[in-house]
């Protein structure tokens, strides 16, 4: 069965959605996320949907659950690159797709994601400084 | 209403979907509708394609170019023999569903279509018909 590749960079998982989903692969996507974030520890879980002609409430409820699943493994979703066609077509639809950060691009949504990794850090950072005063 | 093509494509599998949503999508173009209005009817047709194959238990989609005066459009007929929708209303209404959905297909697709039109009957089947105007 095709499986869609999960990139891990820094503390993030990157996943570029490119074909047409259909079932299967959206449910083999959603276990393959889960595990790997388990496993790696991840905190952020990119979605490039750049590729994505239309997103429909089978795709929304899809990246409602990646983003539900993550946020008890302690990571954040980020979905970017929506088509502005797309993003018009959703409100209309009635998808709110909330819990989902959206940024315009990868870079953004890195950024994003890497000034959650650096407030975890200062966090970190300043219960040791607490513990060690 | 003329029609000046027709396509009839099955609806057994997810796979056939993914084809239905690439024939609306052709047809969107090739009558000239807007970026954004290809996405309206494209997702429109995703939801109901997907309501037929889910809730219907599969069945056929009708894919259709129409003309009216200088107007043309495109018309989407979805249709099953499946086991109806006893109350039209509810399940019209944005978050009513019964197989653990969003609930916002069918609200949805009426939304993004210019002309929707819904007959159902308990034990025989359900026909859906929407069309997008360029
Ligand atoms: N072709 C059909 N045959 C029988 N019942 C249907 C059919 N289409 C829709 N329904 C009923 O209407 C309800 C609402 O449909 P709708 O598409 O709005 O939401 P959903 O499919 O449950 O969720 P979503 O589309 O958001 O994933 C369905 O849950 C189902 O009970
Ligand atoms: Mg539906």
């Amino acid at each position: 069965m095709d499986r869609i590749p999960i990139l891990k960079l820094g503390g993030a998982l990157i996943v570029t959605i490119q074909v047409d989903m259909h079932d299967r692969l959206a449910l083999a996507l959603e276990e393959d996320l889960t595990a790997k974030i388990a496993s790696t520890g991840a905190r952020g879980v990119l979605i490039d949907i750049s590729a994505l002609e239309i997103v429909d409430s089978f795709i929304g409820r899809m990246l409602d659950n990646i983003a539900a699943v993550s946020r008890v493994l302690d990571a954040d979703t980020v979905v970017v690159g929506m088509r502005p066609a797309v993003a018009i077509t959703l409100v209309e639809l009635g998808l709110e797709l909330t819990g989902i950060k959206t940024a315009l691009n990868i870079e953004r949504g890195m950024a994003l994601i890497r000034s959650r990794l650096d407030e975890s850090k200062d966090e970190a950072r300043s219960a040791r400084a607490r513990r060690e005063d | 209403m003329p029609v000046a093509k027709t396509d009839r494509l099955p609806i057994r599998s997810g796979e056939d979907v993914v084809r239905v949503r690439q024939t609306v999508r052709t047809r969107a173009i090739e009558i000239g509708l807007s970026l954004v209005d290809q996405t309206k009817i494209v997702t429109a047709a995703s939801e109901l394609a997907r309501n037929t194959l889910d809730y219907g238990g599969g069945g056929e989609a009708r894919v259709e170019v129409v003309h009216e005066g200088a107007r043309r459009g495109v018309r989407l007929t979805f249709e099953d023999q499946g086991p109806g929708i006893p109350d039209l209303a509810k399940a019209l209404a944005d978050h009513f569903t019964t197989g653990g959905g969003l609930g916002l297909g069918l609200g949805g697709a009426k939304r993004l279509s210019n002309e929707f039109h819904i007959e159902s009957t308990v034990g025989v089947g359900t026909r859906v018909t929407i069309a997008r105007w360029k």
